[in-house]
């Protein structure tokens, strides 16, 4: 599995995640380019179902990034979201399902370095553990 | 804050005297309709209907141990736009009674001018099974309180209620109770609110002296029934573990949507599963079978049956209406029911307990969950 390149889903609130990735771009900081970000307005505002679409359509992984709990833009948007995808890992747990394919990291604005981090370890992990059977899987 | 009275029951003619209660209910203008199980002139089912008129309860039949819908969706329908003015009384089984605690607590029911009349419930055949029964001339309740004397549980019962952690009502305002009750001689009436102790007042029963055989006997039954539900929990997750058990598992699931538009906490007026959200043109698909090789048309069954997991499981109350709505027959209430348990384990909550406490998913405390965000 020498040349497995996972593929990660991110849903990367504005003001903390998406604002640190930017960090880590503009800081010439490299990381491996597996991540698809997409920006979000607040991690609470990311269904359940989006992260199971992208599960179910085969990424090996998706990542959920948000402001650090008590920083959130919106309050409390994030530890609604820690609720949600606390929820959506017990159901796949419960289901034998690889729940380790979903990440949740609390990331700010200013830390970059820790966005390029995430990636890189999120990356060897799911070298780790290999494509998602999903992929393959025409009848799910 | 309760008061327990004791009903004779006449020849062993439980129905009559539940039926003298309600003719009387109406009659004493103790409220002004019933929302009750009624036997159809067709004499193979038993449906909720409204009464207003006394007359019209000769055929009630509250203890059909039969389920065609949740009925917390039909006082839902009743009470969403405004209860009505007049009080009316609603007869429910334990997982009704919680799936409206639920409805309540996310706006979609209210308990204005309603009197809940909760009933033991030790479980319920399927509208086929029931239908069937009846058609071969056994009458589905005589084999109900037969097998209850006995001891034994009928093996054509629904799967939810042979693992039902609550054949006792909550939160209702009186109780119709016979478990553990020698009920060929008498019945027992509980009023747990001032409300229901109203209505109680105006009745001469007796003192119902039975509770403490009751109570040890639902002890003993519900020892019984957890053993069982957890058994069917392990089962279930051997069963379904992993991406290929999980489709086969779901193989015969043909996006009708049933089991959504029955579940009594599938609340919303749009389901998102049936949104735009979920329409595509055709390059969409094109791409989708080119990327896998092939697809699964309809396409997203599993992706539907997860995601209503990931909306509805908090509030998942057991009834088993989705599998009993199943046109192929997916006995989606195990895995309903197991998910469920695991996920509401995580908050400590129980659905349909306490109406003042709220849904897992709209509050949250800020030192929980800390694990979340580093592993």
């Amino acid at each position: 599995m020498a040349d497995f390149e996972p593929k990660i889903v991110g849903f990367l609130c504005n003001w903390c995640t998406y604002a640190g990735a930017d960090l880590a771009g503009t800081s010439r900081m490299q990381y491996p380019s597996t991540i698809r970000p997409i920006r979000v307005m607040c991690s609470g505002s990311v269904d359940s179902a989006y992260i199971l679409r992208a599960l179910l359509e085969g990424a090996d992984g998706v990542l959920i990034g948000g402001c650090h709990p008590g920083d959130c833009h919106y309050v409390s948007g994030n530890y609604k979201a820690r609720r949600r995808v606390t929820v959506l890992k017990t159901i796949l747990k419960t289901l034998g399902l690889d729940d380790e394919r979903v990440w949740v990291r609390w990331i700010s604005a200013s830390e970059g370095k820790r966005y390029a981090d995430t990636i890189s370890e999120m990356t060897a992990h799911l070298k780790k553990i290999g494509p998602s059977p999903a992929r393959k899987l025409w009848s799910l | 804050m309760s008061k327990h009275l004791k009903v004779e029951v006449k020849n062993g003619k439980i129905k009559e005297a539940i039926n003298f209660f309600l003719i009387e209910l109406l009659k004493k203008n103790l409220v002004s309709a019933l929302l009750v199980p009624r036997e159809l002139p067709s004499k193979d089912n038993v449906v909720q209907s409204l009464v207003s008129q006394p007359d019209e309860l000769k055929n009630a039949d509250v203890f059909a141990p039969v389920l065609p819908v949740n009925s917390a969706r039909i006082i839902s329908e009743m009470t969403r736009l405004g209860s009505g003015k007049a009080s009316v009384g609603a007869i429910l089984r334990s997982c009704e009674i919680r799936a409206l605690i639920e409805l309540v607590k996310l706006k979609q029911a209210s308990l204005d001018n309603l009197l809940i009349i909760g009933i033991d419930c030790p479980g319920t055949y399927s509208v086929k099974d029931y239908k069937a029964l009846c058609q071969q001339g056994i009458y589905p309740e005589d084999e109900l309180f037969k097998n209850l004397k006995k001891g034994m549980e009928d093996v054509r019962i629904r799967e939810a209620c042979k693992v039902c952690e609550y054949p006792v009502p909550s939160n209702s305002d009186l109780t119709f109770g016979f478990l553990g009750v020698d009920f060929e001689k008498n019945i027992f009436f509980q009023a747990n609110t001032s409300k229901g102790e109203k209505i109680l007042d105006r009745f001469s029963y007796l003192e119902f002296d039975g509770l403490k055989i009751r109570e040890e006997f639902i002890f003993k039954y519900l020892k019984q029934k957890i053993k069982k539900r957890d058994e069917l929990f392990a089962l279930t997750q051997k069963e379904v573990k992993g991406w290929e058990n999980l489709i086969s598992f779901f193989s015969a699931c043909i996006n009708c949507h049933n089991c959504m538009k029955v579940c009594p906490v599938c609340y919303c007026r749009e389901c998102f599963f049936e949104s735009a959200c979920f329409e595509f043109n055709g390059d969409k698909y094109l791409n989708w079978a080119k990327k896998k090789g092939s697809i699964k048309m309809p396409k997203d069954t599993a992706l539907f049956h997860l995601g209503r997991m990931a909306h509805m499981a908090t509030s998942c109350v057991g009834c088993g209406a989705c599998e009993e709505a199943c046109p192929n027959n997916i006995p989606l209430l195990k895995v309903f029911k197991t998910v469920a348990h695991n996920v509401q384990e995580i908050f400590q909550y129980v659905p349909g307990k306490k109406l003042q406490e709220p849904l897992p998913l709209t509050t949250f405390k800020e030192d929980e969950l800390q694990r979340v965000g580093e592993d």
